[in-house]
């Protein structure tokens, strides 16, 4: 029996998987202590506890342990690299090159840091939405401090170069920081390969809770430093002050732990519902894919239906579907997916996007449920749709002047 | 955020979806919005040329649920109203009947635009004055 709602929204958060729970239950009990506290069993049991997290959570990036700088998620991992080098960083220069596609941790981050006297150059990706490496290189100058470039988009999932963007950045003399939250337990990334000098990343994208994370900070070749944005008792050596979340940390620790020995094969069986569900959809007329079709996560697609709109699409079977639409009609702005016109769909294009995202106990009966549910929808509305019936009487849409509100 | 019974009852029973014949003298076409903005609605009136009583309402709508219901709805009113009567329907009156919440608000205007719209069309066909309406003061 097919169990309703389905879960399809993979990229906004993960269910925590059963053993990650029953590794973190006990740290709320019995074994409560504080990491900090050094002079009692209580404080020597969840320090341990932290140490293995902190080695399973390094292991799977190919860190080392003293490298892991544990955080509350993704976001303060954004703000503490980007701001934290500026910071560190500030003899050497102010000027930091990102992309337009980036999360809004690390786009708000640098704006604030704008006003406060950096330069960011924000780089246009290509309509595949993968960056440019000689515009890329072309924007490098002498007072560029940090390269912040995503591992892999949250709304179209294309994995970006980043083992060609460190090389050029080490040539350079420029340090490198990926938002690495996307990729992080779904594809293998190690820092050491790819050449990373700083990685957020967080929990809940993995299969662990919610409200951890960590900061990836190079020790070796070259030594990385930041300036902590949380001050206090010099916890994480001195970089992230705050008593540790310590099953958070477990939670997390096990979550990468079961990653680390199931990715690969994770990565297989989804990818191979993405690519069902991604094919049959795209069979329907006017239906576009977004994003480079290679270079991208296994488990995301992001598809267009034209000349229906995402929040009305979705409407017809959110109550059974939970999946997100680059539309953001329920948004003050009215405003669509700003990672979508980036890759320069238009605004019609971008609020008829439907964001797909399978996950770790994501069944085929639901892809096939799904499929059936989004192509009947989307022949619905395009019956509803006046765009679709000038498309069909061969009108062009764009020839029409339009009343912009 | 939860839709209201009534606007997931009008998106999943729309009400006087279809096209009227616009060439006809007597039917006015509205067709206000733009993709850009996720919202296009294109609302047809035929109107009774002896009795100016609108004789059918037709609608088609791209956008979201809110946007399809107040569209729908607009369509119900205008059947048998006068043409008259019809420029009265205010987009406040289509916001309770739908319980829309704030940021759905430009939804009704729209609907309220669209019906406007119509019906000047139906009068510059018919060689009447189109009348002028003050802004909406919510876009």
């Amino acid at each position: 029996m097919l169990k309703l709602p389905i879960y399809l929204d993979h990229n906004a958060t993960t269910p925590c998987d059963p053993r990650v729970v029953e590794a973190m239950v006990p740290y709320f009990t019995n074994a409560f202590g504080n990491a900090a506290s050094r002079n009692h069993p209580f404080g020597w049991q969840a320090e341990e506890a932290v140490d293995i997290a902190r080695e399973q959570v390094a292991k799977l990036i190919g860190a080392d342990p003293k490298e892991i700088i544990f955080t509350s998620g993704a976001t303060e991992g954004d703000n503490l690299a980007i701001k934290g080098v500026y910071e560190m960083y500030a003899s050497k220069g102010n000027h930091i090159i990102t992309c337009n596609i980036e999360h809004k941790a690390v786009l708000d981050t640098c704006r604030h840091l704008e006003k406060e006297g950096a330069e960011i150059t924000y780089l246009n990706v290509k309509p595949n939405g993968l960056i440019d490496l000689a515009q890329l290189e072309a924007a490098i100058k002498p007072s560029t401090i940090l390269i912040a470039i995503m591992y892999a988009n949250n709304e179209i999932g294309t994995v970006m170069p980043i083992p060609e963007i460190s090389a050029i950045a080490r040539t350079h003399g420029v340090l490198v920081f990926t938002d690495g939250v996307q990729a992080v337990g779904k594809i293998p990334v190690d820092v050491k390969n790819d050449g990373i000098d700083l990685m957020a990343f967080t929990a809940h994208k993995m299969y662990g809770p919610k409200g951890v994370g960590a900061l990836y900070v190079r020790r070796k070749n070259p030594r990385v430093k930041v300036t902590a944005q949380i001050d206090g008792g010099g916890h994480e050596r001195g970089m992230r002050s705050g008593t540790l979340n310590v099953p958070g940390i477990v939670g997390f620790g096990k979550a990468c732990e079961i990653c680390m020995q199931e990715m690969e094969a994770d990565a297989k069986r989804i990818g191979l519902l993405r690519d069902k569900l991604e094919n049959a959809l795209l069979k329907i007329e006017e239906s576009y894919l977004n994003g480079d079709k290679e270079s991208r996560l296994p488990h995301v697609s992001n598809i267009s239906f034209k000349y229906v709109e995402g929040e009305g699409l979705m409407m017809g079977f959110n109550k059974n579907i939970a999946l997100s639409s680059g539309s953001a009609c329920t948004s003050a702005s009215l405003e669509p997916s700003y990672v979508l016109k980036a890759l320069g769909l238009g605004d019609d294009l971008a609020h008829s996007s439907l964001r797909f995202g399978l996950g770790r106990f994501t069944t085929e009966e639901q892809i096939d449920y799904t499929i059936e549910q989004v192509t009947n929808t989307v022949n619905k509305l395009r019956e509803m749709s006046p765009l679709w019936e000038m498309f069909k009487e061969g009108i062009d849409i764009n020839t029409i002047e339009w009343a912009h509100h | 955020m939860a839709y209201s019974e009534k606007v997931i009852d009008h998106y999943q029973h729309p009400k006087n979806v279809g096209t009227l014949d616009k060439s006809k003298n007597n039917v006015g076409t509205g067709l206000v919005g733009a993709p850009e903005c996720g919202d296009v609605m294109r609302l047809q009136i035929e109107v009774d040329e002896a009795t100016g009583v609108i004789r059918d309402a037709k609608f088609k709508t791209f956008g979201c649920g809110s946007a399809i219901a107040s569209s729908s709805l607009a369509t119900e009113w205008l059947k048998g109203k006068s043409v008259e009567d019809a420029v009265k329907i205010d987009n406040m009156t289509i916001v309770e009947e739908l319980n829309l919440p704030p940021v759905k608000i430009h939804c009704s205007v729209l609907a309220e635009d669209a019906i406007k719209a119509a019906i000047n069309d139906y009068r510059k066909k018919n060689g009447l004055e189109e009348l002028q309406f003050e802004e909406s003061a919510i876009h």
